[in-house]
């Protein structure tokens, strides 16, 4: 059940009944995450209408890479690679706790121990669900759900025995985006055509800037709901202790108190991971999607330039009257190229507005419920504890 | 007709058999009362008995037990002598004067209001009937072992259901059987209020009194003579060495027997408070106390703070219902000051002010106006409502001079002894080392297991507290992290919902970033609620139980007296025995009236110890018994504040959700 509303968090999916996927399992090794991925389908470009394979987080990037450098695609936008499993926070976390543990309580320590295998186990979820949605968003995609590549990573039953990327690669990567960017900055030279891109640009431009930045603070507001949710902890296990100790009447209060505050950090604890899946999961995931929706852009861009540079040429030829037909078919060939990225990157770009407009709409009206919800049960709670506390 | 009673009473006894323990509760009330009772009553009688004592201080006896210590110790002992003979006589005079007392009772309960009684007589009883009281209490382990002792405290424990102030006619009964005791010991004391006091506690446990008081008739004459030697001893131990040394330490303030009245005055007065505690219900005293309107007076360094204090009062003992004064900072100090030097050793938990922190004033003084000065100075000036109030909801504390002065008087002169820095701060400091290094080297082997178990419970409360206090602390730290970050995720959203092209969504996210506002406002809210409910509770009872553990220490010293004295004369003894080994007639003398000296001084130690003891015990309990009912009703306001809180935010939410459905 929890799985299911994590699933539902980031994006929303048609469903497309021929192509179904989902990873059922995952085992964590050290930093590698294993998957099994699973497929139920009734096309027949595969062999089994029903198989799981073991993948790895490095195939998933693999996959979206080729993605990418596929020509076909380039006026699509490509699901953003689900982010490498990170677990440092919480093992951090791990390792501070032992540090700590001469200064807790048995109990305390029980419990802050509880808490932090939660969180492990959140992160591990979280972490299946973004490589699940990933291949979700493929499957449930006309074009790229017949992919080729795609189709292989779902059925090819050994391991891909993809390569992680050496470090030239790596640098490669680091270069390649370095060009981009400096790409970026040539082409925003170019003159716009199109007023829906024109406006698209500016807008997508803008409004990644301000989710990548309420994305940080939607981050940092729920690790402070969190930290308060710790906090609750320890001062139930002290308040514990102080009653224990205390031979007065003034015991009954302590307990009380201690049992509030117990009950309490499942609340705040509960407020917190609902936050982030219901908020900071949504605008992360947007971030990302914005993100692959500008490399769109970057891509029509870049064919724009390419026909603009054709045109060029082809006068130029025109001018020497030398080598016209070639320059000619070159100009052909590049504004359709352009043309059709430009029509397709319009439509995704359309229906990616729709998309985020529903999955915005179906997250908040989450979030809202979950917190009327809980602060329902807090106030619960209180009411109780002030009761119990004034009868006695 | 207190006033003609009083001198009555206290004329009536020889005055060489009397003045000892005359002297001293006199001294204490010519001292104390002009400046703070100008009740008409209570002027009458102190100026009827300084005449009194005008006159018995002519005496030689007086003379000499002011003049020298060793000097007073002898007379003591002599003086217990001389009382047993006394009280026989006594007790003839007793019949004369049962019956200006049974008048007198018998007016009082016909005249005054019940209440009015209890009010108008505590001031006054507690004051001078002190002696007796302390008498009385401490009668009991002298006279026959451990049963009237607890029955003392049964007293107490009784105490809180039955009325005793309107029940007048079960005082009848037992009087009669009070009266001999009564009047001996009244007599010395010429009060008529002690009757009061009396009656009372016989009125509540009848029974149990009368037990006691049928036991001192039967072995009349001997045990009153203790009981009156008691007085004598107490009173001369008390006043005549700690007190002038005191006073010779200027601190002209303290009056000669404060400490005595004051730690016998628990003893009656207490109960009568609590129960109009208890019929009252919680948070209605006869008094509040409110420190309000903190400013800053000065600039830079030689900047300070002063507060209004407003009180509020039913009590007769005040001039008005209701009276403001302004107080500085060092004021509160200063008062605590001498609060802790009159009462502590008797083993009272006197409540302690806020500390003194450079570190916070020096922001204050700067003149910076951030949130954490402001938060500085409330958390100060709740600490010092909630002290002061502590204080005058303590009854005997309630009665001290100073706090009358402190409260009423316009101008207070300054106390300096609060100054950080200042030669009296160094003096103080070096007497807290040299106190924390005997503390330290004495090894108490504890008799009562109760103190042991007490002060176990009261340390590891005292860490518990403490570890408490740094966790509520990070839990206001990350409360108002948690507003910051509500607070700039809020303007994020609203930002993010001026970029969203999709007008439903666009104002859906600036609704988001409203409702974040108002988060970060509770949260704020809230953290204020753990600072100035949660915290400064629990801020409160460490420095509290740094009081109790105080009078554990006091009754420690009282302790080691007696133990020291009682080496010492185990040490006179053995040179006794050696001069009669080696046969010195001459110096046996001498050894033999140093021993007589050093057995005195072991029996006052060990009554001494007793009576800490025993004001210690009370005090813990009353401490324990505010303690619940204060950390309940603490309790119960910081959830309340919680509840509101969450009733807050599901309105919020509530209002977002409609908002969140019209995005299409």
């Amino acid at each position: 059940q929890r799985k299911e509303s994590l699933r539902s968090v980031s994006v929303d999916l048609n469903h497309d009944a021929s192509l179904l996927i989902d990873i059922p399992d995952a085992l964590c090794e050290r930093d590698k995450v294993k998957f099994t991925v699973h497929t139920k389908t009734t096309l027949s470009s595969f062999q089994k209408p029903d198989f799981s394979v073991p993948r790895q987080h490095e195939d998933f990037i693999w996959l979206h890479d080729t993605l990418v450098e596929t020509e076909d695609y380039a006026g699509l936008i490509i699901p953003p690679a689900p982010p490498k499993p990170d677990f440092d926070s919480p093992r951090e976390k791990m390792h501070k706790l032992g540090e700590g543990e001469a200064t807790m309580t048995k109990e305390e320590y029980t419990k802050m121990k509880q808490e932090l295998e939660a969180e492990y186990l959140a992160v591990f979820k979280k972490t299946v669900q973004v490589h699940e949605i990933f291949l979700q968003r493929l499957s449930s995609h006309p074009v790229l759900s017949k992919d080729r590549n795609f189709q292989i990573f779902l059925e090819y039953d050994q391991d891909l025995s993809v390569r992680r990327k050496n470090a030239k690669e790596m640098f490669g990567g680091f270069f390649k985006n370095m060009v981009k960017s400096a790409d970026e900055v040539l082409i925003s030279g170019v003159k716009e055509v199109d007023d829906f891109f024109e406006q698209e640009k500016t807008f997508l431009l803008d409004y990644y800037s301000k989710i990548k930045d309420s994305t940080a603070k939607a981050e940092k507001m729920t690790r402070a709901h969190k930290n308060i949710a710790d906090d609750y902890i320890h001062i139930s296990a002290t308040l514990n202790s102080l009653a224990a100790d205390d031979m007065t009447a003034n015991k009954k209060n302590l307990e009380k108190l201690s049992d509030l505050f117990e009950k309490f950090r499942k609340v705040e604890g509960r407020v917190a991971s609902d936050q982030d899946l219901k908020l900071t999961e949504l605008l992360r995931y947007y971030m990302r999607d914005i993100q692959a929706a500008k490399d769109l852009l970057y891509r029509r861009a870049r064919a724009l330039a390419d026909y603009e540079n054709s045109n060029k040429a082809l006068d130029k030829a025109r001018l020497k009257s030398k080598d016209i037909p070639q320059a000619e078919e070159h100009q052909r060939q590049c504004l359709q190229k352009f043309d059709k990225l430009s029509e397709s990157g319009k439509k995704e770009l359309t229906s990616f507005k729709g998309r985020r407009v529903v999955a915005f709409r179906k997250n908040f009206i989450e979030m809202a419920e979950l917190e009327i919800k809980h602060a329902k049960n807090s106030v619960t709670l209180l009411q109780g504890c002030i009761e119990l506390l004034k009868s006695n | 007709m207190d006033t003609t009673l009083t001198s009555d009473v206290s004329m009536k006894p020889p005055s060489d058999i009397m003045n000892d323990p005359l002297i001293e509760p006199m001294s204490s009330q010519t001292e104390n009362k002009p400046a703070s009772e100008p009740s008409d009553d209570f002027f009458d009688l102190t100026n009827n008995v300084s005449v009194v004592a005008a006159a018995a201080t002519k005496s030689d006896d007086f003379v000499d037990i002011l003049g020298s210590e060793t000097g007073a110790q002898r007379g003591e002992v002599v003086k217990a002598d001389v009382t047993v003979e006394a009280t026989i006589d006594k007790s003839e005079v007793t019949a004369g004067i049962t019956d200006p007392l049974s008048q007198q009772e018998a007016k009082q309960t016909s005249t005054a209001p019940v209440i009015d009684l209890s009010g108008d007589s505590q001031p006054v009883t507690s004051k001078i009937a002190n002696p007796l009281v302390d008498l009385f209490s401490d009668a009991p382990p002298a006279a026959e072992a451990k049963k009237p002792s607890s029955a003392n405290v049964d007293l107490f424990d009784d105490e809180e259901g039955s009325d005793i102030f309107a029940e007048p006619l079960q005082t009848k009964p037992a009087k009669q059987l009070q009266k001999s005791l009564f009047v001996t010991a009244g007599g010395p004391l010429q009060d008529s209020k002690p009757a009061n006091i009396f009656s009372q506690a016989a009125a509540s446990t009848p029974s149990v009194t009368s037990t006691v008081n049928s036991k001192s008739n039967g072995v009349h004459s001997e045990e009153e003579g203790d009981i009156f030697a008691e007085a004598t001893v107490e009173l001369s131990l008390d006043s005549p060495r700690n007190e002038r040394k005191k006073e010779a330490i200027a601190k002209p303030s303290a009056p000669t027997p404060t400490s005595l009245p004051a730690a016998a005055s628990l003893t009656k007065p207490q109960p009568p408070l609590e129960e109009e505690e208890e019929e009252e219900e919680e948070d209605k005293f006869d008094i509040f106390v409110s420190v309000k309107d903190p400013e800053k007076i000065g600039d830079g360094m030689n900047a300070y703070m002063a507060y209004k204090v407003s009180t509020q009062t039913t009590l007769p003992m005040f001039r008005n219902k209701t009276f403001t004064v302004r107080r500085r900072f060092s004021d509160f100090l200063g008062l605590y000051e001498k609060l802790s030097e009159k009462h502590g050793p008797n083993g009272f938990i006197v409540p302690p002010p806020p500390e003194k922190s450079l570190l916070g004033m020096t922001k204050v003084k700067v003149g910076k106006e951030d949130s954490s000065s402001t938060d500085f100075v409330e958390r100060r000036r709740g600490a010092l409502e909630r002290y002061l109030q502590r204080v005058v909801n303590h009854p005997s504390l309630l009665q001290d001079p100073d706090v009358r002065e402190f409260l009423e008087r316009e101008e207070l002169p300054r106390a300096v002894s609060t100054q950080a820095l200042s030669g009296a701060g160094f003096l103080k400091m070096i007497n807290k080392a040299t106190d924390a290094v005997s503390k330290m080297t004495i090894k108490m082997n504890e008799s009562d297991v109760w103190f042991e178990e007490k002060l176990q419970e009261v340390e590891s409360a005292d860490q518990q507290f403490r570890k408490l206090h740094a966790l509520v602390e990070s839990l206001v730290v990350h409360r108002k992290e948690l507003s910051l970050n509500t607070a700039s995720f809020a303007k994020s959203a609203a930002m993010l919902g001026s970029a969203e092209d999709n007008t439903a969504l666009s104002r859906a996210l600036s609704q988001l970033a409203e409702v974040e506002d108002k988060m970060e406002q509770l949260h704020q809210e809230q953290a204020a609620n753990d600072t100035f409910t949660f915290a400064e509770m629990i801020a409160d009872y460490i420095r509290l139980l740094g009081a109790v553990r105080g009078s554990f220490d006091h009754r420690m010293k009282a302790w080691q007296r007696w133990q020291d004295a009682q080496s010492m004369l185990q040490k006179k003894r053995e040179t006794e025995a050696k001069l009669l080994w080696a046969n010195k007639p001459d110096k046996l003398q001498l050894a033999k009236e140093e021993i007589a000296e050093w057995e005195a001084k072991v029996t006052q130690y060990e009554r001494d110890f007793e009576r800490v003891s025993a004001t210690v015990r009370k005090e813990v309990i009353r401490f324990e018994r505010e303690k619940t009912k204060n950390c309940k009703r603490q309790i119960i306001k910081y959830l309340e504040c919680l509840l509101q809180s969450q009733q807050q935010l599901i309105k919020y939410w509530e209002a977002f959700l409609p908002e969140a459905k019209a995005i299409a």
